[in-house]
């Protein structure tokens, strides 16, 4: 026990790489083999959310900034996308403007949806947009300090502002939103091939987008955000702007947030306001809270966990599920902060302390007591 | 001019609406510093209040009333029991309060579901508050102006409280230095509880009044938290006078700005105006200058 667990910190990045071989078998190899293309599609679903989450787990989970608005920058990305196919499809018709204007009655394109056309444009788009709201927003609030509850207050304000202004414009849908997109980069979406091509897409962006965290938070900046969420004041002495910090890791949310949404569009097949809202910009949080915020797989593993379960739950019972949901807010944030992967720790230290008879200091205030300090010191 | 002064009734009757529902928040959120998102709900509970109420006493005007004070309990009791059961535990964690409370909100959401169903209800305006009242040229109809004397009774009513009773001079105590409150005899967990009845309570009048302007469904409350949200922001924590000016200030904005363009893009220059002005005070439109670093 004592020597596996020693080997096991002895070389992190061999496990690491170890865990990455495996996820990438199991996501690769086993999972389009064992699911049917219906669950595969819904897995792929699932992976976008598992996106998103890694960004969160980044900002609030070791930056301690409680975004609660990441729908919107999932929503810049997937109606971006959802243009851009909505363009293509309607240039492969010799049409001028996509289908569900002709039926609204709009004979001309409005001038925003014209970049789109093009599919670089349209990448370019989703990458950079969201993350420059995103700056946008975290210079405006970070820089002038404003933090904690405001700051959770206002990206949550941004997302109910952004999903009134689409269920309020027309030229994009309106409250129903984009759908019935036909291609995917020229790729027609009912071949079951391509579609399983857009799981893949969704795999390898999840690993990419994992092993980017990873690296972001054993950095010197991911040693940085920790301190900044920890003792705030004390970073701003050493010299630091804690505000430039910050915005780095909202961004990167932010950025992933966009793949993500760009993602979801092909493989659910529709984007609306509902999608990106305040509800489920909070829902996103659930399953970072639920699988370990501070951890790298934790958000990961929730969000999946947690989207798997709505899914398999909301068809047996569809009232039970927002009430279960409600109850995982409440017991979770409540009583286990650390999520499921802080179960383990919590539980040794209880059985520590028993068999130990040794009183081991508790911080008080300490809010996520599961960083590990060895964690700290290695990547000096 | 009478679009103008149209336009400024509807400021501030949304205004008043805004208030009220903003009120009960800029106790809970600005005296203690707790985010309860399940106060939209409380304000939901308000409105079925109402349309229970209806049901028994069939007569619109008497059941009004007595909705505002039933309104008051339930949503106070409702709040009691929330402060009881779960943010006690909480209080060094108001991020976390966030969350717990969004849960609370969810379940109260469901639960209205299943009670009342998906559908909208609606309440019958009592005879003394149907049509209108010509104001210079603009039309205002009786209840927008009933909602805004309500927030302006309930305003007065609890910087009253707050300013010249004991369980007001409790509260300011509590939120200025809780450990010499305590010295001093206070019992600060009373105290938190009845701030939460009193802040809760609020949410249930905002309800009942709302029932006046629409039809009530299990998502209402919703849809005006997060302005409140932004009213008490804006409006510098702890402050019931900047939370009045930050509503007032808001609903007329909002009606302007509306006039001129539409609601949904409103709302989203409304937002820019709100990071703006938080660029020039951080800390809100009113706020008590402390030495604090933050």
């Amino acid at each position: 026990m004592t020597t596996l667990g020693q080997r096991w910190r002895a070389h992190p990045s061999v496990t690491a790489w170890g865990g990455f071989v495996v996820a990438a078998i199991l996501l690769f190899a086993v999972a389009p083999a064992a699911l049917s293309d219906f669950r595969l599609n819904l897995l792929a679903k699932f992976l976008c959310f598992a996106i998103v989450a890694a960004g969160i787990g980044l900002a609030w989970g070791r930056g301690g900034m409680l975004t609660l608005g990441q729908g919107v920058f999932f929503g810049i990305g997937a109606y971006i996308m959802a243009m851009h196919m909505q363009m293509a499809d309607a240039a492969r018709l010799h049409n001028d403007v996509p289908e569900f204007m002709e039926i609204a009655g709009i004979r001309e394109l409005p001038a925003f949806w014209r970049p789109f056309a093009s599919g670089p444009v349209a990448l370019i788009g989703i990458l950079v947009l969201p993350a420059l709201v995103a700056a946008a927003l975290g210079y405006g609030v970070f820089k002038r300090r404003v933090k904690g509850t405001y700051f959770a207050i206002l990206s949550q304000a941004l997302a109910a502002a952004l999903a009134i202004l689409l269920t309020g414009q027309q030229k994009i849908g309106g409250f129903t939103g984009l759908s019935d997109f036909r291609a995917f980069f020229g790729f027609k979406l009912s071949d079951p091939v391509n579609r399983q091509m857009l799981f893949f897409i969704a795999a390898g962006t999840l690993l990419l987008v994992v092993a980017a965290v990873r690296q972001l938070m054993r950095s010197r900046y991911g040693e940085l955000l920790v301190a900044v969420r920890d003792q705030e004041e004390r970073v701003r002495f050493l010299g630091y702007d804690p505000a430039n910090i910050k915005i780095v890791a909202y961004v990167v949310a932010a950025f992933f947030a966009g793949i993500a949404g760009a993602l979801f569009t092909p493989i659910v097949g529709i984007i609306s306001p509902a999608d990106i809202g305040v509800v489920p910009s909070i829902a996103f949080i659930i399953g970072v809270a639920i699988g370990g915020r501070t951890t790298l797989l934790g958000p990961v593993l929730g969000a999946v966990g947690v989207a798997w379960a709505q899914t398999a739950l909301s068809e047996e019972f569809p009232s039970s599920w927002t009430y279960l949901q409600g109850v995982l807010f409440i017991v979770v944030v409540g009583f286990i902060p650390a999520g499921l992967a802080g179960v383990w720790p919590m539980l040794k230290g209880v059985l520590d302390s028993r068999f130990r008879k040794t009183v081991e200091p508790v911080a008080v205030s300490e809010p996520l007591p599961e960083v590990r300090t060895e964690e700290k010191v290695e990547s000096r | 001019m009478d679009v103008l002064v149209g336009q400024l009734f509807t400021g501030l009757s949304l205004g008043s609406i805004l208030l009220l529902a903003a009120l009960g928040l800029s106790l809970t959120f600005g005296q203690m510093g707790v985010i309860n998102m399940a106060h939209g709900e409380f304000i939901m509970a308000g409105c079925y209040t109402t349309y229970v109420v209806q049901k028994v006493i069939s007569s619109a005007g008497v059941s009004l009333v007595v909705s505002l004070l039933i309104g008051f309990l339930v949503g106070g009791l409702l709040g009691a029991a929330l402060e009881m059961g779960l943010i006690r535990w909480m209080y060094d964690r108001p991020l976390d309060t966030l969350l717990v409370t969004f849960g609370v909100g969810l379940v109260l959401q469901q639960a209205a579901r299943d009670i009342f169903g998906a559908p909208a209800k609606n309440v019958l305006a009592p005879e003394w508050l149907s049509g209108g009242v010509t104001i210079m040229g603009a039309v205002v109809p009786k209840t927008r102006i009933f909602i805004l004397v309500l927030a302006v009774v309930a305003v007065t009513t609890l910087a009253t409280v707050l300013k010249t009773t004991p369980l007001g001079r409790r509260i300011r105590a509590v939120v200025q230095n809780r450990g010499l409150a305590e010295t001093s005899g206070v019992s600060s967990r009373l105290t938190d509880i009845s701030t939460f009845f009193i802040g809760s309570g609020l949410a249930g009048v905002a309800g009942v009044a709302l029932t006046l302007i629409g039809s009530t469904s299990p998502t209402i409350g919703q849809s005006y938290l997060i302005d409140a949200f932004l009213v008490v922001v804006i409006g510098g924590l702890g402050q019931i006078k900047g939370t009045v000016i930050a509503a007032f200030a808001l609903g007329l904005l909002n009606s302007y700005i509306e006039y001129s363009t539409t609601a949904s893009i409103a709302k989203v220059i409304v937002f820019v105006i709100i990071v703006i002005v938080l660029q020039v005070r951080p800390q809100g439109l009113f706020t008590v200058r402390t030495r604090s670093l933050a």
